[in-house]
């Protein structure tokens, strides 16, 4: 693992969040560093879109307390993540089909020149930056309707990288991914956490997390349910975490399959 | 993905001494990218692709308005006359303005249906400070204009504070600000306006120094070329994709021939129409405002996605707001040149079809109904359609029911090329 620092980037302390009847997230605890990559597993419904949209500020926090630095803070709208140096890429991706590569990337920071766009610059950024990550799209002057939905996330996750950000939230970033790309994006995630960036990666795959986290934070019905060292953790116990128990549909299948291999 | 072989090969590749070269082989475009070919045939290729791909944008529009000029002056040679070119492009100011503000809530995938009553609403409060109440007619212009705003801002409050469906808003408005205008009209229920005050001359005004027409057009021609030619030679000095200048001055030549064309019809005439003046140059600062800053990305984002939006820290409410705001004040402004028109403020002011030709005209143009799509020009092209329908029939002294199924014609079926344009645009992924 990089060299951590010891006062997390990002600290969330007993976190809670409710909807209606709904309490989607209870006395949630979770910390970031800078240079780390922290996995957030866990099953469908168990809190982790929920979480990630309090730390971006889309859904503001019931309780507990946010510390940014070690210190508290308030984190009640998109802007006040993303001044804080928080980017989110989201698993619904959030492009405007509409406008082309360059206007998704610069959306709610276009770059200004007396008041007036720079597309120039814009575009010469957006181009540069898509070179450095590696990712090949057809042209930056086309609709975000023209792409594939693996081409969408290279563009939603280069997004992400434009502010700088301190902390990058990943919301399934290979879900709809090709192998090729898979890879890619675990690259850049892996660039990320050398640059010093600190990542939080939600994933249900398994060999992902395995692959790049150097944490995996579980929940489960919206509390935590555990965190651990990825280099020292099998996956069975990240999995009966994730399920709630050791005995499970997961491990029993695992069983049924090795007992008939070893027939 | 099918990326791999191309970058496969670009790995391969010998490293190359000269530096350029190797950035272009770095930034080498997607081998499925079609990229127009120079030079004319480039041009005929690329027609024909966006024909398929369903990018139809402002050509049927265009081919509209060649035969409609056709078929009227075939029937009446007097309608190609630079006397009712002139009244034409005059009249449809009115109408005009008002389609403009449609535009900007079109792009949003909403709609103002108040905008008719809120133009006549806003003339009636011109006329009544002016006249009744002896302001000068600068001021009650201003305020009829601020009230128009105001009134759309209202509109926009309801819809994206309360939630309130746009359509069911503005319906609402369409019948209070009708209300509102015959109470502030009072029991005579017309105000005449002095024809030589600020109202009146809005229409009636002419540059008569034939030097005004060219000279108008020039500077429209020149600006555009200056424009076009210093931003590609900018996108040439940090390497990035560029027209070719041949592209620039084959544009620049097809708007002077327009521009000069239009210059010396009006000059045939009484001459440049102050009217046309005003109604390009807020044509030209809306198209600059929805296309060049950041509030017209954020109307374009908006009108694409509204979680995309708010996630991007767009502040959703208050774009929507100043959108309803933007429609009121043009339909205000719209208001005042139709009461310019007939010199008075009545009873029949935004009413009839004038709801209908401004969104029609905005939609005929080429904005999309669906929201995303569109360019305050779209509300000159579409309403010059209009209006020279209309100018036509008169001509042709065809009755007022027959205009308006004629015009209830030629919006279904620009409506109808919008809905196939979209499906098709669906289908070649443009949509």
């Amino acid at each position: 693992m990089v060299h951590v620092s010891a006062t997390p980037v990002l600290a969330l302390r007993g976190v809670s969040k409710r909807f209606g009847a709904v309490q989607a997230l209870t006395d949630v605890e979770l910390e970031v560093h800078a240079g780390e990559v922290v996995a957030l597993v866990g099953d469908n419904g168990a809190g982790k879109s929920t979480l990630v949209k309090t730390i971006a500020g889309v859904h503001p926090i019931d309780e507990g307390v946010i510390e940014w630095d070690g210190r508290p803070v308030q984190i009640n709208k998109p802007h006040d993540a993303q001044d804080l140096g928080i980017a989110t890429v989201y698993q619904d991706l959030a492009l405007c089909d509409n406008i082309d590569v360059v206007g998704n990337l610069y959306l709610g920071r276009e770059l200004r020149k007396w008041g007036v766009l720079d597309e120039v610059e814009m575009e010469r950024r957006s181009q540069e930056l898509l070179r450095t990550l590696s990712i090949r799209i057809p042209s930056v002057r086309i609709p975000i309707a023209s792409l594939s939905g693996g081409q969408r996330q290279t563009v939603a996750i280069a997004r992400s990288m434009l502010g700088e950000p301190k902390l990058v939230i990943l919301d399934e970033p290979t879900a709809a991914l090709g192998v090729e790309q898979t890879a890619q994006v675990l690259d850049l995630v892996e660039r990320l956490r050398e640059r010093g960036h600190a990542v939080i990666l939600i994933s249900h795959n398994m060999a992902d997390v395995k692959a790049v986290a150097d944490k995996v934070a579980v929940l489960r019905l919206g509390r935590n349910n555990g965190v651990f060292e990825v280099r020292t953790t099998s996956q069975e116990e990240i999995i009966s975490a994730i399920t709630g128990a050791t005995d499970n549909a997961v491990t029993r299948r695992a069983a049924r399959t090795n007992g008939e291999v070893s027939q | 993905m099918s990326f791999d072989k191309t970058s496969t090969t670009a790995q391969d590749e010998p490293v190359v001494e000269n530096p350029e070269a190797a950035a272009a082989a770095v930034t080498a475009v997607d081998p499925r990218l079609l990229i127009r070919e120079r030079g004319l045939t480039g041009y005929i290729g690329e027609f024909r692709r966006k024909m398929k791909a369903g990018e139809l944008g402002s050509i049927p529009v265009v081919i509209g308005l060649i035969v409609i000029c056709v078929v009227f002056q075939s029937l009446n040679s007097a309608f190609l006359s630079a006397e009712n070119l002139s009244n034409i492009t005059i009249t449809m100011v009115g109408t005009g303005m008002i389609s403009v503000g449609i535009v900007f809530v079109l792009l949003l995938g909403e709609i103002d249906l108040s905008v008719g009553s809120v133009s006549g609403a806003s003339s009636a409060i011109a006329a009544v400070l002016a006249v009744n109440q002896g302001w000068p007619e600068w001021a009650a212009v201003l305020f009829a204009i601020a009230a128009g705003a105001v009134i759309g801002a209202a509109h926009g409050f309801f819809f994206a504070v309360l939630g309130a469906p746009a359509f069911a808003v503005t319906l609402a408005g369409l019948l209070f600000w009708l209300g509102f205008m015959l109470q502030t009209l009072g029991e005579n229920g017309t105000i005449n306006l002095d024809s030589d005050g600020l109202i009146g001359k809005l229409t009636t005004y002419y540059f008569t120094d034939i030097a005004a027409a060219y000279g108008l057009a020039a500077v429209l021609v020149g600006v555009f070329f200056l424009t076009s030619f210093l931003s590609n030679r900018r996108r040439e000095a940090v390497g990035i994709p560029s027209r070719p200048l041949s592209d620039t001055v084959l544009r620049t030549v097809l708007l002077a021939v327009v521009s000069f064309a239009a210059a010396a019809m009006y000059n045939q005439y009484k001459g440049l129409p102050l009217a046309t003046v005003i109604f390009l140059v807020f044509l030209v600062a809306t198209d600059f405002l929805l296309r060049r800053t950041a509030y017209g990305r954020k109307v374009f984002a908006l009108g694409g996605s509204v979680e995309a939006s708010r996630r991007a820290g767009i502040n959703v409410t208050a774009v929507r707001i100043s959108v309803f705001a933007i429609s009121g004040g043009f339909a205000a402004m719209g208001g005042l040149f139709l009461a310019s028109k007939i010199a008075s403020a009545n009873q029949s002011a935004g009413t009839g079809d004038l709801l209908m030709n401004a969104i029609a005209a905005a939609v005929i143009g080429g904005t999309s109904l669906f929201g995303g799509r569109g360019r305050t020009w779209n509300a000159l092209l579409g309403v010059m359609v209009i209006v020279s329908i209309q100018y036509g029939l008169q001509l042709e002294s065809i009755a007022e029911p027959v205009k308006y199924m004629i015009t209830a014609g030629v919006l279904l079926t620009t409506v109808v090329i919008d809905s196939v344009t979209r499906r098709t645009q669906k289908t070649a992924g443009r949509a």
